[in-house]
C-alpha cells in the first residue's frame, strides 16, 4: 500500500501568531526580528510582496519601512512557543504517528486513513483555523521529502487551496510538477550541493528524481542517495516521535549594547549557563565539559579586536546549574582581557550523557547528589509554573546591562496574567 | 498530636528510608518526619481520597483552543461581566445567534452579545447607555471566540 504522509506548515507564523491577538495588524505588512532585533525572521504576504526578503538586517530596511509603513516586531517566542504547542496538540487528533519537525512544521502519517485525503487536509486547516487562529498549508505524498515539496506547491499556487496531494496525481502529473521546483528546493539539499548537481545539469527536482542512485551514492552520500529514492515514492524516513537527545547545548547571544566589564560579562555567562542547564535537565541528561567563547564586534574594524574560548572539563558530569555556573565563570576568567568591547558570550555544554547512566565512583557524596537533584527539580518546577526566570541566581543580576534589545515585542498573551489581551466592553 | 489525614503515607516514607543505606539522609529525613510518624493505625480515610477538584477541568473544555481576556469597560454590566473581569474565551464553540462573543470590529476585540438577524449580524451590549451596533458590510468584521465563562472577583 502506497504511505501517505503529510507535512503541516503554519503559515507565516511568528506573524501570525502576533495577528492573533493585534487583529489591527491584518492586511498590513509585518515583519518580526530575530534575536536583539536584528534581521528579518517571518513576513506577511504583504511584506513579502513588497520585496522584502528573509534574513534581512533591519538596519537596511528602516528607508523602505517608513516609505510602505512596514511594521516591525521584536519575536515574542514564549507567544510562539505556547500556541506551537496548541497546534501540534490538535495535529495529533488527526494521526496516530506525529512527528513535530520545527516551531511550525509537523508530519503526520496519513496511511490508512479511510477518507479522501485532500478532505482530510482541509478538515485539519479548517480546525486549526478554528481552535489556533493560525493559517496552515498541508501537503501529502509517499514520503517526507515528497510531502515537504508538496506543502511548498501547496502554499505557492492558489489552485490547490492550500492542501495539495502528490499521490492523487498521475506519474506524467507529478512529474511536470517536479519539473517546475528547482533542486535547492529540496529538504536537506543545501547551497552547496545545489551548486555541485547543477554543474552536473541536474537543475529540477525530476532531474535529480530520474538520477541513477548510485551515481549520486558515489558523487555525493548515502544521504542524498536516500533523498532520491524518496522522490521516487520509496519512503525511506522514518516518522520520529521524539527528537533524539541532543549531544551539544548551545546558548548564545549577542548583547544589546557592548559590554567591557567582567562583572556584566560574568552575569551574561550565568545568564547563559543557566538556560542550557534547563533545557540539560530537560532532556534529562549530564554534561561532562562547558565550552565558553567571547567576542568583540568583527564588523567595527576601526576597534580592537579580541575572541578567546575554552573548553573545561567538570569534576564530574553534572546537571546542577550552580556547578555549572562555577565552572562557567573560572572559564570565562581565564579568557577574559580588559580594554575590550564585547558583543557576544556564549556557553556550549559538550560530553553530553543521559542521566540515568551515570557511573558511580567510591567517593561519590550520595547525599549532596540527591540534594543537587531535588534542589534542580524543585527550580524547575518554580519556573515552568511561575514563568522562566522566576527563580534564579542573583549572580545573573538584577539591572542586567547587557540584556537583548527587543524594543517592540509585544505582551506574552497566553502565559502571563497581566499580560492578557483586553477587550472593549 | 498532629493531624493524622495523611499518617499512612508519612508513615511509608519512612520506611523506605529505613532501608537507605546512607545514614545522613537517613537521618535528615527522620528529623524532617519526626514529629508526624505515628505509632497508631494507618487513616480509614486513606482508601477514599480522590484528589483534588481542579477549576481548569471545569472551566477549560478544549485545552488547546481557550483563551483568557481581561475586560474594559461596562457595556455588559447587565449580564455580569464588570470592567477589570476575566473572560474565559473558547474558539472552537459555533458562534450562534445570542451567544456573549469577543468580535474583532475594525482592528478592535470587543465583548457583546451576538445576534443573528435576516439583515446581518448585531452586536449588543447589556447597557441603557449602548445602542445595539448593527454591523455595516464595509466595516471589518469577525468572531474571534465565544465567551464561557466570566471569572469575578467579589
Amino acid at each position: 500500500m502506497q504511505r501517505a504522509i503529510a507535512l503541516v506548515d503554519c503559515d507565516n507564523f511568528y506573524v501570525s501568531c502576533e495577528r492573533l491577538f493585534q487583529p489591527q495588524l491584518e492586511g498590513k505588512p509585518v515583519v518580526v526580528l530575530s534575536n536583539n532585533d536584528g534581521c528579518v525572521v517571518s513576513r506577511s504576504q504583504e511584506a513579502k510582496d513588497l520585496g522584502i526578503g528573509m534574513a534581512l538586517p533591519w538596519y537596511q530596511l528602516q528607508d523602505a519601512a517608513r516609505k510602505h509603513g512596514i511594521i516591525a516586531l521584536s519575536s515574542n517566542y514564549t507567544l510562539y512557543a505556547d500556541l506551537s504547542n496548541r497546534v501540534m496538540s490538535l495535529l495529533s487528533q488527526f494521526s496516530p504517528d506525529q512527528e513535530i519537525y520545527s516551531i511550525d512544521e509537523s508530519f503526520l502519517d496519513l496511511s490508512g486513513i479511510p477518507a479522501d485525503l485532500t478532505d482530510y487536509g482541509q478538515q485539519i486547516r479548517r480546525a486549526i483555523w478554528q481552535c489556533v487562529g493560525i493559517p496552515v498549508c498541508v501537503g501529502i505524498a509517499a514520503s517526507k521529502t515528497l510531502a515537504k515539496l508538496a506543502s511548498h506547491v501547496a502554499k505557492k499556487q492558489p489552485y490547490y487551496h492550500s492542501v495539495c496531494d502528490f499521490n492523487r496525481m498521475t506519474d506524467a502529473e507529478l512529474d511536470i510538477m517536479l519539473d517546475n521546483i528547482e533542486v535547492g528546493e529540496i529538504w536537506g539539499v543545501g547551497k552547496r550541493s545545489t551548486a555541485q548537481l547543477r554543474t552536473m545539469g541536474i537543475h529540477t527536482v525530476l532531474d535529480l528524481k530520474h538520477v541513477s542512485p548510485m551515481c549520486i551514492r558515489n558523487k555525493f552520500s548515502v544521504v542524498l542517495e536516500r533523498t532520491v529514492a524518496e522522490l521516487n515514492g520509496v519512503s525511506c524516513l522514518k516518522l520520529e516521535d521524539a527528537p533524539p537527545p541532543r549531544q551539544q547545548i548551545i546558548c548564545s547571544r549577542s548583547f544589546g549594547s557592548p559590554v567591557s566589564n567582567l562583572p556584566d560579562l560574568g552575569q551574561a555567562v550565568i545568564a547563559y549557563t543557566t538556560r542550557a542547564a534547563e533545557k540539560l535537565r530537560g532532556q534529562h541528561s549530564i554534561a561532562g565539559g562547558i565550552h565558553i567563547y567571547i567576542r568583540t564586534n568583527p564588523h567595527k574594524i576601526n576597534e580592537p579586536q579580541y575572541q578567546q574560548s575554552i573548553l573545561i572539563a567538570l569534576p564530574e558530569p553534572t546537571d546542577d546549574t550552580r556547578k555549572l555556573c562555577h565552572t562557567a565563570l573560572n572559564g570565562l576568567r581565564q579568557i577574559y582581557r580588559n580594554g575590550y568591547a564585547y558583543q557576544k558570550t556564549g556557553v556550549i555544554l559538550t560530553a553530553i550523557t543521559p542521566a540515568s547512566g551515570q557511573s558511580r565512583t567510591l567517593f561519590d557524596d550520595i547525599a549532596a547528589q540527591h540534594q543537587s537533584s531535588a534542589l534542580m527539580a524543585t527550580l524547575d518546577h518554580i519556573n515552568r509554573r511561575m514563568g522562566s526566570g522566576t527563580l534564579r541566581l542573583l549572580g545573573e543580576g538584577v539591572k542586567k546591562n547587557w540584556a537583548m534589545r527587543r524594543k517592540n515585542m509585544s505582551r506574552r498573551y497566553t502565559t502571563e496574567w497581566s499580560e492578557l489581551a483586553v477587550c472593549r466592553s | 498530636m498532629q493531624s493524622t489525614f495523611h499518617s499512612g503515607r508519612h508513615n511509608s516514607r519512612a520506611l523506605l528510608s529505613l532501608v537507605h543505606p546512607n545514614k545522613e539522609l537517613f537521618q535528615r529525613q527522620r528529623a524532617l518526619l519526626r514529629s508526624t510518624i505515628p505509632a497508631g493505625f494507618p487513616s480509614p480515610a486513606d482508601d477514599y481520597v480522590a484528589g483534588h477538584l481542579s477549576l481548569d477541568e471545569h472551566l477549560v473544555k478544549h485545552k488547546e483552543s481557550t483563551f483568557f481576556m481581561r475586560v474594559a469597560g461596562v457595556s455588559m454590566r447587565g449580564v455580569g461581566i464588570y470592567d477589570g473581569d476575566l473572560l474565559v474565551v473558547d474558539r472552537a464553540v459555533p458562534a450562534t445567534h445570542g451567544c456573549v462573543v469577543i468580535a474583532v470590529v475594525d482592528g478592535e476585540f470587543t465583548v457583546k452579545q451576538l445576534l443573528r438577524m435576516p439583515e446581518g449580524p448585531v452586536l449588543r451590549a447589556a447597557h441603557p447607555d449602548y445602542p445595539d451596533q448593527p454591523i455595516k458590510p464595509d466595516q471589518d468584521f469577525s468572531i474571534w471566540g465565544v465567551v464561557q465563562w466570566n471569572v469575578h472577583k467579589v
